[in-house]
């Protein structure tokens, strides 16, 4: 186990997050040379999608299915290339000049790198419903993790609801596992099936149309699939009953266990609190990093791999972390060879030739992203859709202000769980365009840090005396 | 066609807002030119404090009549911007301290000031309870308090604009002339002509003054905050450290803001600043050492504002010394949210009668003239 105190005050390379961006990316510079480490904040590698690689106590191969698996080869070509991988390192600051700071333990440091990749990929996309912080509704990815980490399956009357493919991917998953799902709520917007078809001839060639073809049938030959335009989680202290509108009509279903799962978009705290320009993309409904042929974003030296760049998957991650480290070793060391980033790209776009037609699919209808009334928008400090969209209409323009009249997003998970629904709900109200409006400036820690940790960092004696004048 | 006005105000922070607030209220139309928005930088992120204690005795007149102000906040703003008064107590870490603390407050007494009070270790202990045992005494200005600096400007905004003022935010000021008796100010929305010009410009002020033609030695700074998650109230004052720097609050919510005057680099240009967490880490091991209870506590949030320093590290209020027409209200040097209201108010009462009560002495610019 590496501790704060072993770490080097510098590295070439800092990678963050050991998901397939990462893993990929600290491989290929570490065996070419670059002095590496890998800060991951989870017990062990594999970032989301291959939670628990090398600890998961789910042996039967089945159950999570052939692309979980093929992240062994990746967590052990990172293991063997001689990076520094650190688990249970939680990286909450980056600044212009590739500061980064870290809490290892209780023990933080600042350690400078030359170069930054940044790989702490996606997060699940707000699903704020009536009744969605009730106990019993979760995000369908928290049950995934917990199945990858623990093999743990939930019991009870459970709905998944939503739509995407991680959706059909983790119902898959949960079946396999022996969880007993009732019914699937399906928010996809019938419309989204005919927006969609222009994108289909490209979805055909890429790989995830058999695969998805495949989830597809084994899962609706299990549970029924209930195509909803409205949804709401009813209790009095925990979930009972879930109301739906299906084809114009209201039903109610009594429930324990409600998971919710809309997509998901780029994890964008770190970039963006280093100052890297954003940018909003309307096919994803998301704010991406602006970047580079080489993922290397608008701050010198710091690139952005992996679905924190705009929404891909996990193969096309590990491509991209590949480019990035390809572009990180060109600039260290120009006299080593590195494989040849054309072939890499290739790659990537052949990964990526099928999300046209996902996200058109996919994406979220306005009713499950533009909440009104009493539904909480921002969990941290309890602030309601009808509180923002009120002061958006009287003329506050954009989230930072917001955040001073509100609150919103000035909780400890620093605007994840709302910055985009707070981004939409006042773009709808102005009537513009979520890019006009913009996001919130993060401020770090991007992850929290107690004040006993931030008191451990070493201080010299020269900087104790310099801020004691 | 130029736009005209009788004053234009530059800069929307908390004094430019107070000083067209006040000076609608004295029906002179007002223009206040802001190229971000109202409280973007030091006054809408600054750490609230309103306070009289520890201040030059050359601001001293100024922080007292703008604690008036504050008193009756909500009678002239319609907001009680947060205001709450507990206090503020300078802790003394050392009997060393301890024994200059009593030389200034014996010195304030000689000079017909009252405000701040000598206290000992029982009173100390009485007023935070938490403080650690090391510590022998300190001063207290019981009037003092805080507020929430943006909800603050904002509401001067808003209140300056019921008024009669216009407010333009978004709006940049690119050059300055005479035009006839007064002055022309360009802006990236057009030119504004007016009689009398106030710079009250912030971290920028240094740029209006040199197109004023009266160049001033400022200094770009941002201080540091950061804010803990909630905990159970434990503290009701504000307390500051002079041997080492800090403030300390928690707000009603249960947050504690840490501030102090630790200060990060500022990217002026770009409207940012890099935190320098070596120096915030100094003020971890400060409150670790003062606030025994604090250690716990989850740091969710650090920030800087942009403001302006002068050398002297008190601010540059009053008329020009070279142009006519022109006033300054700016380099408060980390402790101008509280001189907000008072200043906004001096401010008008110069502008509009050619005189005001509140002593300014030793705060004009004539002090950075230079000497021949």
């Amino acid at each position: 186990m590496t501790r704060a105190p072993d770490l080097a005050s510098s590295y070439d390379l800092v990678v963050v997050g050991g998901g397939p961006a990462g893993l990929a990316a600290a491989a290929l510079a570490a065996r070419a040379g670059v002095s590496t480490v890998l800060f991951d904040e989870n017990p062990g590698i594999g970032g989301q999608i291959y939670r628990g690689i090398t600890s998961t106590p789910i042996k039967d191969r089945a159950v999570l299915g052939e692309d979980y698996w093929a992240g062994t080869a990746l967590a052990a070509e990172a293991t063997a290339s001689g990076a520094t991988i650190v688990n249970g390192a939680t990286v909450w600051s980056l600044d212009p000049s590739r500061q980064v700071g870290v809490a290892i333990a209780g023990q933080v440091r600042m350690i400078q790198a030359q170069r930054v990749i940044v790989a702490t990929g996606s997060l699940e996309r707000p699903f704020p419903i009536p009744g969605w912080t009730l106990p019993g509704v979760m995000t369908a990815g928290a049950a995934q993790t917990v199945l990858k980490a623990q093999g743990l399956v939930p019991g009870g009357r459970t709905l998944l609801a939503g739509c995407g493919p991680l959706l059909w991917l983790l119902a898959a998953q949960l079946l396999r596992a022996g969880a007993a799902i009732e019914a699937i709520l399906e928010t996809t917007p019938r419309g989204n099936w005919l927006r969609a078809l222009p994108h289909l001839p490209d979805f055909l060639l890429s790989p995830y149309w058999s695969k998805g073809l495949a989830l597809l049938r084994e899962v609706k030959g299990k549970v029924p699939v209930i195509p909803i335009e409205r949804l709401a989680a009813r209790g009095e202290d925990r979930l009972q009953e879930v109301d739906y509108v299906s084809h114009g009509k209201e039903h109610r279903r009594r429930a324990d266990l409600l998971l919710l799962h809309q997509g998901v978009v780029p994890n964008v705290n770190l970039a963006n609190a280093a100052g890297a320009v954003h940018r909003w993309n309307e096919r994803q409904l998301c704010f991406e990093p602006v970047l580079d042929v080489d993922f290397t974003s608008t701050v010198s030296g710091i690139a952005v791999a992996g679905d924190g760049a705009g929404i891909a998957g996990g193969t096309a991650a590990a491509e991209r972390g590949r480019l990035a480290a390809i572009a990180a070793v060109r600039a260290l060391k120009p006299a080593v060879s590195v494989p040849d980033p054309q072939s890499v790209r290739q790659r990537l776009q052949r990964e990526e030739l099928g999300r046209g037609f996902l996200d058109t699919l996919y994406r979220p209808a306005d009713a499950f992203r533009l909440p009104e009334g009493e539904t909480i928008a921002c969990r941290c400090e309890e602030v309601t859709s009808g509180q923002i969209r009120g002061m958006a209409a009287i003329g506050c323009e954009g989230p930072n202000q917001m955040k001073a009249f509100l609150r919103c997003g000035m909780g400890p998970c620093q605007g994840r769980l709302c910055g985009l629904t707070v981004t939409e709900l006042i773009a709808a109200e102005r009537r513009t365009r979520p890019g006009e409006v913009g996001y919130y400036r993060l401020r770090p820690p991007v992850k929290p840090i107690t004040l006993a940790e931030l008191a451990s960092l070493p201080i010299s004696e020269a900087e104790r005396k310099a801020v004691e004048r | 066609m130029a736009r005209t006005a009788d004053v234009i105000v530059i800069g929307g922070g908390l004094h430019g807002c107070s000083t067209a607030l006040h000076l609608a209220l004295r029906g002179l139309k007002t223009i206040v030119v802001e190229k971000d928005y109202a409280g973007r930088h030091a006054s809408g992120v600054n750490a609230g404090g309103v306070r009289q204690l520890a201040r030059d005795i050359a601001e001293i007149p100024l922080s007292i009549s703008s604690m008036a102000i504050w008193e009756h906040i909500e009678e002239l703003v319609g907001d009680d911007c947060g205001f709450a008064s507990h206090g503020t107590v300078l802790v003394a870490e050392s009997e060393v301290e301890f024994a200059g603390f009593r030389a200034r407050v014996d010195d304030l007494r000689l000079k017909g000031f009252t405000h701040e009070e000598l206290i000992g270790e029982a009173e100390l202990r009485r007023l935070v309870p938490a403080v650690s045992d090391y510590c022998p005494g300190g001063i207290v200005s019981r009037r003092d308090g805080a507020a929430d600096p943006f909800r603050t400007t904002q509401a001067f905004r808003k209140r300056a604009i019921e008024k009669g003022a216009q407010v333009l935010e978004g709006v940049a000021v690119t050059a300055i002339a005479r035009a006839g008796g007064g002055w022309r100010v360009e802006t990236s929305d057009g030119p504004i002509e007016a009689p009398r010009v106030v710079n009250a410009a912030g971290a920028w002020a240094d740029r209006i003054a040199a197109m004023l033609g009266e160049p001033v030695p400022l200094e770009v700074i941002a201080p540091m905050l950061m804010v803990t998650s909630r905990l159970p109230a434990f503290i009701e004052p504000v307390v500051i450290l002079r041997g080492r720097k800090l403030s300390f609050k928690q707000l009603d919510n249960g947050t504690v803001v840490i501030g102090g005057g630790h200060r990060a680099r500022p990217l002026r240009d770009q409207n940012r600043t890099v935190l320098d967490w070596g120096k915030l880490a100094v003020s971890a091991r400060t409150v670790w050492e003062l606030f025994p209870v604090m250690r716990a506590a989850t740091i969710v949030r650090a920030w800087a504002g942009i403001e302006a320093r002068m050398p002297d590290e008190i601010p540059v209020v009053g008329p020009s010394v070279t142009s006519e027409g022109v006033y300054h209200q700016f380099g408060f040097s980390a402790h101008g949210f509280q001189l907000g209201p008072g200043a906004g108010a001096m401010m008008a009462e110069l502008i509009a009668t050619g005189a005001t009560n509140v002593p300014i002495d030793g705060l004009g610019i004539g002090r950075f003239a230079a000497r021949p």
